[in-house]
């Protein structure tokens, strides 16, 4: 298992070195996506003037303040809290982030499915798991919110955050169809019957 | 003959309802009571493998430094729910109480700032106030002590929320249907809930008691145990099973799948067998504020 530090954005060659359960720590630049965000952009033909290409998107949705714009932090908002969300519900937006946007790493919580297994295969792609509900934690490694769009969709805006030490992140799935989740649940399936039979209710 | 005075009534005023549901709905963001950093230490004791000993350590770690940089635990502010207990001697106008909650809802969202996590279900339009129809979700219920009114506020997350299960078996599932049910809901949740939970059961009653005794089940202080001596047992026995799975925290395997399994009962009907599950992230919040002749006392 091996640490990796990434500045972002990154290329398909340094997320191929990514392997599951190594950890990892990303620098510079990071962007905020969520449900709606996702819906508006790839349901309803919306376009970011963003751009994503060899960067890393993270499930959710911060709670922010409104403040004057400044030098760094064009968008006039400065992070209250900044945590992440369950990423299973933006399963059938893997693919889509990859091919129109360019996006290499998917961050969030809980995993991701098959369907996204293949496309960060396919495409060269990898899934980090941050720790759900570590919100006040994980604030403290972002330095700043630099940008917003599509902010009538607020909190579900595109944030690009500036981003200092942000992990360490755990990989959960990789580009070589590894995923930890799926090991769990085969773990949990193979045993759901003996636990059955402990209740008397095989 | 000595005429007995009629005792005073506690009566408190709405902006007293509207400042402390302000203050609760922030305060329980922020800080985890007692029993659930009580169960972290318990889970972390026991738990065997090294990945989830790491992952219950950063959440640990997330609880103290929300305390110290004062900010809140979890991103999600929830769907705000508001349980209200009212005393015997207590005078209070209800249209006026729920209209104060509702604005001290806003007014923790507005002046905190909080982000508002509701939205109207058909058009999804955020107002941004934390509320909307039939939100804060307000529940009453009245108690014998004469002079008290509580609240006990709840920001309900939506990862572990979305993990809702409800199924209407029949007298022939029998018990063990009832025990299938609950596994395999812990199961489909998996790491999308957010273990480890509280994960909450309700049996019997009609299909909406059902999942509302669920919630309460899940909404329970860690340590309590189902009045019912036979969901008390039910409540171990499905502890026990629920963290023999393996999914572990965030479910990436590991022991510490659930704080606890609760459980709730309620009659039901001689053909229905009613079953549900609601469940509650680590982020297991509440706060609380208690009214008597003597003030009010701020806890969870």
């Amino acid at each position: 298992m091996t640490h990796h530090t990434l500045h972002m954005p990154i290329t398909e060659a340094q997320v191929r070195a990514l392997r599951v359960g190594d950890t990892v720590t990303l620098q510079d630049t990071l962007f905020g996506i969520r449900d709606a965000t996702q819906i508006h952009m790839f349901d309803r033909g919306r376009r970011t003037r963003f751009d994503l290409n060899g960067h890393a998107v993270i499930h959710t949705a911060p709670n922010v303040r409104k403040v004057a714009p400044t030098g760094s932090n064009q968008a006039g908002y400065e992070a209250v809290c900044i945590g992440t969300t369950t990423s299973d519900r933006m399963e059938r937006f893997t693919r889509p982030l990859m091919e129109r946007e360019g996006v290499r790493i998917i961050i969030g919580k809980g995993g991701l499915r098959e369907e996204s297994a293949r496309a960060f295969q396919e495409l060269g792609g990898a899934y980090l798991a941050v720790i759900g509900g570590a919100a006040a934690l994980e604030t403290t490694w972002i330095t700043a919110i630099e940008d917003v769009d599509l902010d009538d969709l607020n909190p579900e805006s595109l944030w690009r955050f500036a981003i200092k030490d942000f992990g360490p992140l755990i990989v959960g799935m990789d580009s070589h169809g590894g995923s930890l989740y799926r090991g769990v649940q085969e773990r949990v399936a193979a045993r759901r019957a003996e636990v059955l039979a402990k209740l008397g209710a095989a | 003959m000595s005429v007995i005075p009629p005792p005073e009534k506690l009566r408190i005023s709405p902006d007293a309802i509207e400042e402390a549901a302000k203050l609760l709905y922030i305060r329980a963001l922020k800080i985890l009571p007692d029993d659930i950093k009580a169960g972290f230490h318990r889970l972390d004791a026991s738990e065997t493998d090294g990945l989830a000993k790491s992952v219950l350590a950063t959440m640990i770690e997330n609880i103290a430094v929300a305390e110290r940089t004062e900010n809140l635990l979890c991103q999600d502010t929830g769907i705000p729910i508001f349980n209200v207990e009212i005393g015997r001697e207590v005078e209070l106008d209800g249209w006026a109480l729920k209209q104060a909650i509702a604005r001290g809802t806003e007014r923790a969202t507005r002046e905190h700032p909080l982000r508002s996590s509701v939205v109207h279900p058909i058009t999804r339009v955020n107002a941004h106030s934390s509320c909307g129809a039939h939100v804060p979700v307000i529940h009453i219920d009245f108690v014998e002590t004469p002079r008290i009114l509580r609240l006990v506020m709840i920001p309900k997350g939506s990862g572990s929320e979305n993990g809702s299960f409800l199924r209407m078996l029949i007298p022939a599932d029998g018990l063990a249907g009832v025990k299938r049910f609950v596994v395999d809901a812990a199961i489909q949740a998996g790491g999308k809930v957010c273990p480890p939970t509280i994960l909450g059961v309700g049996v019997g009653g009609t299909s909406d008691l059902c999942m509302h005794l669920a919630k309460v089940a899940a909404t329970r202080p860690l340590g309590t145990l189902c009045a019912d001596p036979e969901g008390a047992k039910l409540e171990q026995e499905l502890s026990e099973a629920v963290n023999s799975l393996g999914i572990g925290p965030q479910g990436l395997g590991g022991d510490s799948t659930a704080f606890a399994v609760h459980v709730e009962v309620a009659a039901t009907h001689i053909t229905m067998n009613p079953v549900a599950v609601n469940i509650q992230c680590h982020s297991a919040r509440r706060a609380s504020a208690t009214f008597t002749p003597e003030g009010v006392e701020i806890g969870f």
